[in-house]
């Protein structure tokens, strides 16, 4: 078999997990017939017919509603939302119904559900079909953010996702959907809150997570060259976050940037850096940077799209600050 | 029971029923009549809203359901959750803030749940509770279980937009639900009809859903009305809506002065008051009512009395329970 991309390693974890649990049921738009925007629930209809993917009207709102009711009377439901930007259509369900349930109910019952949310910029799709709204759900007690980067932490943290007794925000990054990578047989367990050192180095640590993955690591190779070693650390939860992994890099490289292509202002760089700030303040050599995307919506534009990026070269320029 | 014609006039197989009724009805009056005292003398903090006035849907819809089915309320929610079957010491622990209580302290009034006895939350957002029983049906159909799910609501959540798209999933997905308004006609501090250009018979006809339309101060026919739509739910999974004329006789909450108020539903009785003069004329005598209110007032004084003794909620323990998984993440 060809070597698997993201969204098959994706919708490898769906149906594993649908063979195994007969309660997980997948809601969304055009995901049964269609297969999905981004073909991740392709196959899933036939294999596990109508009843278990079901298509669903054009309604975020009760899409969301309705998998915490389900959760709540014994489901496990998967739901996808097309694109992340019309989450703000199913905020209630998520913020007001599934991340409180468990604590304002006394423990009486907990949501086990997971919502599928693909973000990111980098193809035009412009100001409603590009954001990356993670830190949103990072400021909400009671849910859990993932948002894997690789092959292999797209299937394994999917199935933790689904296994999980609480809500999980399940963020797939557009732009790596066709990314191509190994898939370890058998799949590795991987925890929610647990983060990878994708490269070890010892001058400067890389904080990233989704598709600021690759560029880091490009960056890493490029400053290799010139002597530079930076430690990378794919975060892949973002709620609730490795600090502990976090930390330990810092005591070894003095230096941290945190880097995503969420607007960098009150993103989830700001909470890593202050809280590093703090209970890292004495390995600190120079002050925590932060790099991200512009404080300013995602346009259409290819120029301006591309500008807005946190590329690697702009890494590269934040590196050489943070050692200068 | 309920399949047996319930306005054909004194009827003795009917009245254990009917004296059920009058009990239920009188344990929620006397629950709310409470909690406004309660509230009034700084007891109880936050907010309070009394189902005053509409008990017979709670009692009538609830009297058609069995343990197993489900209910999502809403933040006029102690009659749901008391006809539901939730334990009134439980219910007051809860409502007192107390660590015993049903929700540990931490719903309160407003989201008071009990998953115990099907029922799903009080809801602090209006609609609120009405996916969270899309869901439930949801789960009963793939279940096969047989159960319903009862979506409650006020005419205030007919401007929400998530009751039509609960209405077209339900219709569209055949689920087994029952949707329940309980019309008071007051949309918070607005009147309903300045803030509503359609009513209720037109909306389930839109979504191809059956309904049925009738005062809600009689609990009889509500309990009647419910029970054949819940039969033809459990029949043929479909959903079927219930709306109830009803009459709210307190604020929108305790302490809600209510000078916007005018003299509104003025047709529509008491609903304690039009049952005990069906069960007057059935021949039960005054006496044996005012017994069976009395043992009701006794019942729910001895569980607040229980409940006063609670202990207060702790916040520490707190803390912990933000996740079902343990430790799951903890700040600060």
């Amino acid at each position: 078999m060809a070597e698997p991309r993201v969204r098959d390693a994706l919708n490898r974890a769906l149906a594993d997990a649908m063979a195994a649990d007969e309660r997980v049921v997948l809601l969304g738009e055009d995901i049964a017939g269609f297969g999905g925007s981004f073909g991740v629930t392709k196959g899933l209809l036939d294999r596990f017919g109508p009843e278990r993917v079901r298509d669903t009207p054009i309604s975020e709102a009760i899409i969301a509603g309705a998998a915490v009711g389900a959760a709540m009377s014994g489901l496990r439901p998967v739901v996808e939302i097309m694109f992340m930007d019309f989450v703000t259509l199913a905020m209630d369900a998520i913020v007001n119904q599934a991340a409180k349930a468990h604590f304002m109910f006394g423990g009486q019952c907990s949501v086990p559900m997971v919502v599928r949310l693909p973000h990111g910029g980098g193809i035009s799709a412009g100001p409603q079909h590009s954001q990356c709204l993670e830190a949103w759900f990072a400021h909400i007690p009671g849910l859990k953010v993932v948002c894997p980067a690789t092959v292999g932490d797209s299937y394994s943290l999917m199935r933790a996702a689904i296994d999980d007794p609480d809500p999980v925000i399940f963020i797939e990054n557009k732009a790596l959907y066709a990314l191509k990578g190994d898939m370890p047989d058998p799949p590795a367990a991987v925890a929610i809150g647990e983060a990878a050192v994708a490269r070890g180095g010892r001058d400067v640590t890389i904080v990233t997570y989704g598709a600021c993955l690759g560029h880091a690591l490009d960056a890493a190779k490029a400053l290799a060259s010139a002597g530079i070693e930076l430690e990378v650390i794919d975060l892949r939860s973002i709620l609730p976050w490795d600090e502990a992994a976090v930390l330990r890099s810092l005591q070894r490289t003095h230096r941290l940037i945190v880097y995503h292509e969420a607007v960098e202002a009150f993103g989830p760089g700001a909470e890593i850096a202050a809280r590093m700030a703090d209970i890292g303040f004495d390995e600190l050599d120079a002050p925590i940077l932060r790099v991200g995307s512009p404080f300013a919506p995602a346009a259409f534009s290819k120029e301006i799209d591309s500008a807005f990026f946190p590329s690697s070269a702009r890494l590269i320029e934040a590196v050489r600050r943070i050692l200068a | 029971m309920r399949k047996q014609k319930a306005e054909s006039g004194p009827d003795t197989a009917q009245l254990p029923r009917w004296l059920d009724f009058h009990r239920s009805m009188h344990i929620i009056r006397q629950v709310e009549s409470r909690l406004a005292t309660l509230f009034a003398d700084g007891e109880i903090p936050g907010f309070i809203h009394l189902s005053i006035g509409q008990e017979a849907s709670a009692v009538g819809v609830c009297a058609a359901l069995e343990l197993a089915d489900t209910i999502a309320s809403t933040h006029r929610g102690h009659g749901h959750a008391v006809a539901k079957g939730m334990a009134l010491d439980r219910f007051f622990l809860e409502i007192l803030g107390k660590d015993e209580g049903a929700c540990r302290g931490r719903s309160g009034s407003m989201h008071i749940a009990d998953m115990g006895v099907g029922m799903l939350g009080a809801n602090g957002i209006v609609g609120g509770g009405l996916p969270l029983a899309i869901g439930s049906a949801l789960a009963h159909k793939l279940k096969g279980n047989g159960a319903v799910a009862v979506a409650c609501f006020g005419d205030g959540a007919m401007a929400e937009g998530i009751l039509h798209e609960a209405l077209n999933i339900a219709s569209l997905w055949k689920l087994p639900v029952l949707f329940v308004c309980d019309n008071n006609g007051w949309s918070e501090f607005s009147a309903t009809k300045d803030v509503i250009s359609l009513d209720l018979p037109q909306l389930a006809r839109a979504f191809g859903i059956a309904s049925r339309h009738l005062r809600g101060d009689d609990v009889v026919a509500v309990a009647e009305a419910a029970g054949q739509l819940v039969d033809a739910i459990r029949g043929d999974g479909a959903p079927r809506l219930i709306e109830l004329h009803t009459r709210r006789i307190r604020g929108h909450f305790e302490g809600d002065a209510q000078r916007y108020r005018h003299d509104d539903a003025a047709d529509r009785e008491d609903p304690l008051v039009n049952h005990e003069s069906r069960l007057l004329r059935a021949g039960v005598t005054p006496e044996r009512l005012a017994e069976i209110a009395e043992a009701a007032r006794g019942e729910v004084e001895a569980a607040l009395q229980i409940a006063r003794a609670g202990r207060a909620a702790c916040a520490v323990g707190a803390l912990d329970a933000v996740y079902a998984q343990r430790g799951a993440a903890r700040y600060g």
